[in-house]
């Protein structure tokens, strides 16, 4: 039923197939690829606007990891992708920080926890929405085992302290970028008077408590 | 140090078998005798490392510079297919008892996941305890070894398992395959113990 | 053989997960929820239907020598059109199969129904035993899913009915896959060997 099975044959029959097969691969993949960057991107747009109010504008800063979310020119806030080493692997979290150094929310991008304890990271609503608008200047970044203010879940304490770990990195992150921000903005700004710069900059503060 | 937890890691906190599932049919299909259980293994164990460096270097030097990463998964494949071809020819003339031995299974490492697995797993997952997450080649072959001395591992102890398996008074209807999927499910229970070592 | 019993005897006679013992892998790891094994088995029975219908096409054409390089290559070609559709429209499925969705490739049963069918049948038969095949696949799949997600985390197809998360997780986890998987072939030896 088969062909012979000579040199000639087999290398033609081989070939072709190849040929033939990366032809449809390469067809295929082109048709696709717009439909795959645009899912990706809507995925990393729905990612940022759980962790950040408003925006219509983003810049990704891909040294620090940085998203730079603007609303119509205005700064909504640095959604931050950090991670830490929790109990089976890495913990990532993306970090939403507003311009005034609280962290508006944070969520889960991938983690290899065990399910029903460190997992409930992501379902466990009492941990969760303690992250909503914690502000580090006023409570401890450290869990209440170790003096801190962040309630752990019960018995993840290892889990809990590598989110606290990894929100950590984030408002590290976000202190380096905010610094060089305003250290740029200053170069710009250059001979305007000091009163005019301390009377945009708390439009700025407004702006990002009223859209909490 | 990173070579440590890797290796570490592989072999018994992400176990290939009893914790990624990676391998099983060939699996269940040659531990019965510990004498072909270790043969395959050290036969999978030179498969994987070989394939992965193979693949890792085409990955890295040809498929990802002329961005048809797309054509990965039959890239990798055929180069599996060819090694696995040769490993017959020169185990034909240099071990003919083994070859002998493992028959119809050789040519089915082909078909392991577990040679597949390992070879995509080191080129698109991010590893914890690497910075940056990504293998370079150093550290893949070292995963892939020590992922294939895990194999070994959990083929061998099966095999003594099933050893004594065979010995007992097993119901009727648990005789064969299904008292050693619950018996590999004992020992998945077991490997569990080792999760949370590498931190 | 009527198609219509080519496509039933791979729901029981022929079921890949319990008679033929083939495709392990992706049993095991994909079906941590109903609707896990529901989307693998269905990705498998994609995979092979195709296959099937385009080796058998091709068959009278390839040199016996050098059949299974052509077969995997073919096979690798649908796996990976797959791969790309799903990244396209179904992404979240896509990142929950994750690594297994390639490794149909080496998924025995695709290989083995090439080998051992498409080979020697028509194209349209082919189709149909592909589709049988395919549809036993997937409900073993579904149906070890279902048992895993009730007993693992108390819900079906993502109803949960026992409010929270307190299921007995082993069964989400590895363990509990082999210990499910051993008790239903067990389950599955006494229901068919009875009739």
């Amino acid at each position: 039923m088969a062909a012979k099975s000579n040199l000639v044959n087999m290398v033609a029959v081989l070939g072709l197939t190849c040929l033939l097969c990366s032809a449809v691969l390469g067809g295929a993949y082109a048709l696709t690829k717009d439909p795959i960057d645009q899912a990706a991107a809507e995925k990393t747009n729905r990612a940022i606007a759980e962790v950040l109010p408003h925006f219509t504008d983003l810049s990704f800063d891909a040294d620090k990891n940085c998203y730079t979310a603007t609303d119509g020119g205005n700064l909504v806030g640095y959604a931050i992708q950090s991670e830490a080493v929790g109990f089976g692997g890495a913990l990532v979290l993306l970090v939403g920080v507003t311009p005034d150094g609280v962290v508006y929310n944070t969520s889960v991008l991938s983690h290899a926890e065990t399910p029903g304890l460190g997992a409930k990271c992501t379902t466990d609503q009492k941990f969760m929405s303690q992250w909503k608008g914690f502000n580090p200047t006023v409570k401890k970044l450290s869990v209440k085992n170790d003096g801190g203010d962040v309630d752990a879940i019960t018995a993840s304490t290892i889990t809990s302290r590598a989110y606290t770990l990894a929100v950590e990195n984030a408002l590290n992150t976000f202190a380096k970028v905010s610094e060089e921000a305003s250290s740029g903005a200053f170069a710009r700004a250059g001979s305007q008077s000091d009163a005019e710069e301390e009377a945009s900059s708390e439009t700025i503060n407004e702006g990002g408590l009223n859209n909490e | 140090m990173e070579y440590f937890l890797i290796i570490i890691s592989a072999i018994f906190v992400n176990n290939i078998v009893l914790a990624q599932f990676l391998g099983i049919c060939p699996y269940l299909g040659v531990s019965n005798k510990l004498s072909t259980a270790t043969g395959m293994s050290m036969a999978v164990c030179f498969v994987i490392t070989l394939a992965t460096l193979v693949t890792y270097l085409i990955n890295t030097y040809l498929l990802v510079p002329l961005g048809i990463t797309f054509l990965q998964t039959i890239a990798f494949i055929l180069v599996i297919a060819a090694l696995v071809q040769m490993v017959e020819i020169v185990l034909k003339k240099v071990s003919p008892s083994l070859y002998q031995a493992l028959g119809i299974f050789l040519p089915l490492i082909t078909t392991n996941c577990a040679v597949l697995g390992v070879a995509i797993n080191v080129v698109t997952k991010e590893f914890s305890f690497v910075p940056g997450g990504m293998l370079n080649l150093g550290q893949a072959l070292v995963y892939a070894f020590a992922t294939s001395l895990g194999y070994g591992l959990a083929m061998v102890i099966f095999a003594g398992i099933r050893e004594h398996l065979a010995l007992n008074d097993v119901p009727k209807a648990f005789k064969g395959v299904p008292i050693a999927i619950i018996s590999v499910g004992i020992l998945a229970l077991a490997f569990m113990g080792f999760s949370g070592m590498v931190k | 053989m009527s198609k219509w019993k080519m496509i039933t005897d791979g729901l029981v006679k022929n079921n890949p997960t319990f008679v033929l013992l083939l495709g392990m892998c992706p049993t095991l790891a994909t079906t941590t929820s109903a609707v896990n094994g529901l989307s693998m088995g269905l990705a498998t029975l994609f995979v092979l239907v195709l296959s099937n219908m385009a080796i058998s096409a091709i068959a009278p054409a390839v040199p016996d020598k050098v059949h299974i390089p052509v077969y995997i290559v073919v096979i690798a070609t649908f796996v990976t059109l797959l791969q790309l559709l799903m990244q396209a429209y179904t992404p979240a499925m896509y990142e929950t199969l994750g690594l297994f969705i390639p490794l149909i490739v080496v998924n025995c049963i695709v290989l083995g129904r090439a080998e051992a069918f498409a080979n020697k049948h028509t194209v349209l038969e082919s189709a149909c035993d592909g589709v049988g095949v395919g549809l036993g696949f997937t409900c073993s799949l579904t149906v070890l899913g279902l048992v895993r997600e009730i007993l693992g985390s108390g819900s079906a197809f993502g109803w949960n009915f026992i409010g929270g998360n307190d299921g007995m997780l082993a069964f989400v986890m590895a363990p509990g896959a082999f210990l499910c998987l051993g008790y239903l072939m067990v389950l599955f030896n006494k229901l068919v060997k009875k009739n």
